[in-house]
């Protein structure tokens, strides 16, 4: 039987006094969202706070809108919400392909945007889908607010620049024209962390039919892509031409720059490979969405799930 | 610390350690054991119960994360002293066989239901595939779910044209 230790606990009823709380119980206390993966943490004893202050009452920190041209999503937004959220989809569709393979349903209601990216497992999904769209991190203390590009926001595993007395707040994601974006993840079965993953977003060149590359971001997770990225891969797509041998070669870089590490979800020889694949799937996929080519690649599947839709295998007999 | 949760339409102030996790609270301070406890690591859903509108894998949330809150669990699920249709579903199509899992499912089931009132198949397995059941194989688990949103369908139009009471006419098997 998996039994926390012996904790103390706050419930928050505001950011301020959600950060009053963190000031007073000093850096033994942890702020609990979801709890989905913090909960776990401290079943294996991995976690022993001695207080948890519960922010699940800051209910003004669950929000997806667009303000000033960028799309803003509260940190204790659900991975539910965003799924359903038809703003977010429209306006980066990578958001609901990671989101749809996040986990399950029942654990997508409750664990948040904002505890993913604390909780800054290295096979965390949206960490990956937030480095591709070279978001924003809004982090709140008591003197003030502060902001972080998603590429700095990871120190290592489990360890991101969120400070103790800190609450990460808002992720922002600049709305640039002529953008399209994807994620693509293989996991060993529906619902399980992936064993690698990859998202990107691509923006072209003066709009939707030229055919260069004007900027794109890679995200990686799983495969020990340095935060979560792929940098040398974005500098060789930086004016290429939006091509399937462009992605290729893509795919090779970051893959090439990325150092798996062999687990029970498989080899590292296998983890990038996947990095490299998914890389270029991901790429070929946003750049249908971002200039609106008809229907898109089949998203990868695991083994063994069928697509919407297909007629399910009969057994003889029935 | 003193929590107080409305578990099933009744109140419970009970004083617990923080670090109680839900599942416990609800099987070991409560009694209510319809509500299994399995895993212990989050994947296999024998126990979801509903926290205020929605169903959460309780060994996964602290019974002071539902102070203040409702609680809906498998003892809770019928109405008017009958049966939800979710459960004739899972009697009348042979949805369990060890009952292991069904608590969970069946508070899943009835949250989908009440989202979506007529799922596919495959939405029926998507909304249940955080949950695992050893025995049935899935089939007769979605099977039971249509078969609730069949009845469900079925009996609202009867009440909309004012027939009947809204109660379920079919027999059980
Ligand atoms: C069965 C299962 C399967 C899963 N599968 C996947 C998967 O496939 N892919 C994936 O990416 N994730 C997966 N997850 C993790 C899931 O996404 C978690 O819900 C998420 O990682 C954590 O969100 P939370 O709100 O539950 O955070 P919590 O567990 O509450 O917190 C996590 C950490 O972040 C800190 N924190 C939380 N919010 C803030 C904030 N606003 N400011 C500062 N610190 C904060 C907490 O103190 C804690 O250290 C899975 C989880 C489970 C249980
Ligand atoms: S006991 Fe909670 S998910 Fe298995
Ligand atoms: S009926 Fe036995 S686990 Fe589902």
């Amino acid at each position: 039987m998996q039994v926390p230790a012996y904790v103390e606990y706050e419930k928050a009823t505001s950011v301020d006094h959600a950060l009053t709380l963190l000031a007073r119980f000093g850096p033994e206390a942890r702020v609990l969202a979801g709890g989905h993966s913090l909960i776990p943490m401290m079943k294996l004893r991995l976690a022993q706070p001695e207080t948890l202050i519960d922010i699940n009452g800051l209910t003004g920190l669950s929000y997806i809108e667009v303000t000033d041209g960028e799309l803003r999503i509260g940190a204790m937004t659900r991975h539910a919400q965003l799924l359903d959220s038809a703003v977010a989809g429209q306006r980066f569709a990578i958001l609901h392909d990671a989101e749809r393979v996040i986990a399950d349903p029942v654990v997508r209601l409750w664990g948040t945007v904002g505890g993913s990216l604390c909780q800054a497992d290295p096979s965390e999904d949206l960490s990956a889908a937030f480095a591709a769209l070279k978001a924003t991190m809004v982090i709140q203390n008591l003197t003030g607010t502060r902001t972080v590009h998603a590429r700095e926001f990871h120190t290592g595993p489990y360890e991101t620049v969120v400070a103790p007395g800190e609450l990460l707040t808002e992720i922002r994601i600049a709305i640039v024209p002529g953008g399209g974006s994807a994620y693509q993840k293989v996991g060993r079965r529906v619902g399980d962390w992936p064993i690698g993953a990859a998202g990107a977003a691509i923006w072209l060149d003066n709009g939707s039919d030229s055919g260069t590359i004007a900027d794109a971001g890679i995200g990686l997770t799983a495969v020990g892509a340095e935060h979560f990225s792929a940098a040398a891969a974005e500098d060789f797509l930086r004016g290429a031409p939006a091509t399937q041998e462009t992605f290729a070669r893509a795919g090779q870089i970051a893959a090439e720059h990325c150092r798996p590490v062999s687990d029970q979800r498989g080899p590292a020889d296998y983890k990038r490979h996947l990095a490299g694949e998914l890389t270029a799937r991901a790429l070929g996929a946003a750049l249908a969405r971002a200039t609106g080519a008809g229907p898109l690649p089949p998203v990868q599947r695991s083994p063994g799930q069928r697509s919407p839709g297909s007629p399910r295998p009969r057994r003889g007999g029935s | 610390m003193q929590i107080a949760v409305s578990v099933n339409g009744t109140e419970y102030s009970r004083v617990i350690e923080p670090r109680l996790l839900l599942i416990h609270f609800i099987r070991d301070d409560l009694g209510l054991t319809g509500s299994h406890w399995g895993c212990d690591t989050s994947n296999c859903g024998a126990c979801v119960v509903w926290l205020d509108d929605l169903p959460v894998k309780s060994c996964t949330v602290l019974a002071a994360m539902a102070d203040g809150r409702r609680v809906l669990t498998v003892e809770g699920l019928e109405r008017r002293g009958e049966l939800d249709p979710v459960q004739q579903g899972f009697a009348h199509c042979h949805g369990l066989q060890c009952g292991f899992c069904t608590p969970g499912m069946m508070l899943t089931a009835r949250w989908l239901l009440d989202r979506n009132p007529d799922p596919s198949e495959q939405e029926i397995r998507e909304a249940i595939s955080g949950q695992i059941c050893r025995c049935t194989g899935y089939e007769n688990i979605v099977r039971s779910v249509r078969w609730a949103a069949e009845h469900e369908s079925a009996a609202a139009d009867r009440d909309h044209h004012g027939l009947g009471d809204g109660s379920e006419g079919d027999d059980l098997a």
